[in-house]
């Protein structure tokens, strides 16, 4: 019985280790991209290396409810959940390709665009309507192609250090 | 924009992924296997109390009622 079940363990263990060799540089550079740090020279994104690890630590206990599944979804369903649930400490840019939008736009343009997730999937995974996935989407989009600056209020802290406030107080709204 | 070449991936995530999963994987198993047992446990109990017990009997009445009014 316990002979078994080890077998089974390290039979799991070395599916897990093929598909994180195969998969995990696409879902590392995905979590680069949601927690907007710069994905070139290694060691540079701390924090979406911890995002993927928790997301895979989950995914390997998981594994045997697979059931057929694909682990690639599991996997990206479980770092964006992970993110979204922690998406107030990675409002702060921190110099990555994404840095100048708010964490809800990273992940809605994330899970869109480079995952080409369908509209109802993502809107399904996040607990969102359809409609305001894809108005994130466009205001996403419209944020990257005007160059940084966010249009209308942002709930967050304006961005870079060049604003006319240095230490802005995101929460206080008088 | 958003493709490009992927970050270099830490030699040891996997196996500190399967590490941690499997920790919480036994922590899982752990928790249903002596959930079962508590279970089963209970159940051997309560058999053991209806056998001796036999709550659906009713009592004999001991006591008569008094006999008034007649």
């Amino acid at each position: 019985m316990a002979e078994r079940a080890t077998h089974r363990d390290r039979l799991r263990a070395l599916e897990f280790e093929a598909f994180v060799a195969g998969a995990g540089g696409r879902l590392l550079h995905t979590a680069t991209l949601l927690t907007g740090e710069p994905s070139h020279p290694p060691g540079a994104y701390p924090r979406a290396e911890r995002l993927l690890y928790e997301a895979l630590a989950r995914t390997y206990a998981d594994w045997d409810r697979l059931h057929g599944g694909d682990p690639y979804d599991r996997a990206r369903r479980e770092l964006a959940l992970r993110f979204a649930r922690e998406a107030r400490r990675h409002q702060r840019p921190r110099g990555g390709l994404l840095d100048r939008l708010t964490p809800v736009e990273r992940l809605v343009l994330v899970l869109r665009m480079y995952e080409e997730v369908g509209e109802e999937q993502t809107a399904a995974l996040l607990g969102l309507p359809a409609d305001r996935v894809r108005a994130v989407t466009a205001r996403a989009v419209a944020t990257l192609r005007a160059g940084g600056r966010r249009p209308g209020a942002a709930p967050t802290a304006p961005h870079g250090t060049a604003g006319p406030r240095p230490a802005p107080d995101s929460r206080a709204t008088p | 924009m958003l493709d490009g070449p992927h970050p270099a991936l830490p030699p040891d995530l996997a196996a500190r992924a399967v590490r941690r999963g499997g920790r919480r994987l036994r922590q899982r198993r752990a928790v249903q296997r002596t959930a079962g047992w508590l279970l089963a446990v209970v159940l051997a109990v309560f058999l053991v109390w209806v056998g001796v017990e036999q709550p659906w009997a009713t009592e004999p009445a001991q006591v008569t009622p008094p006999l008034e009014g007649w």
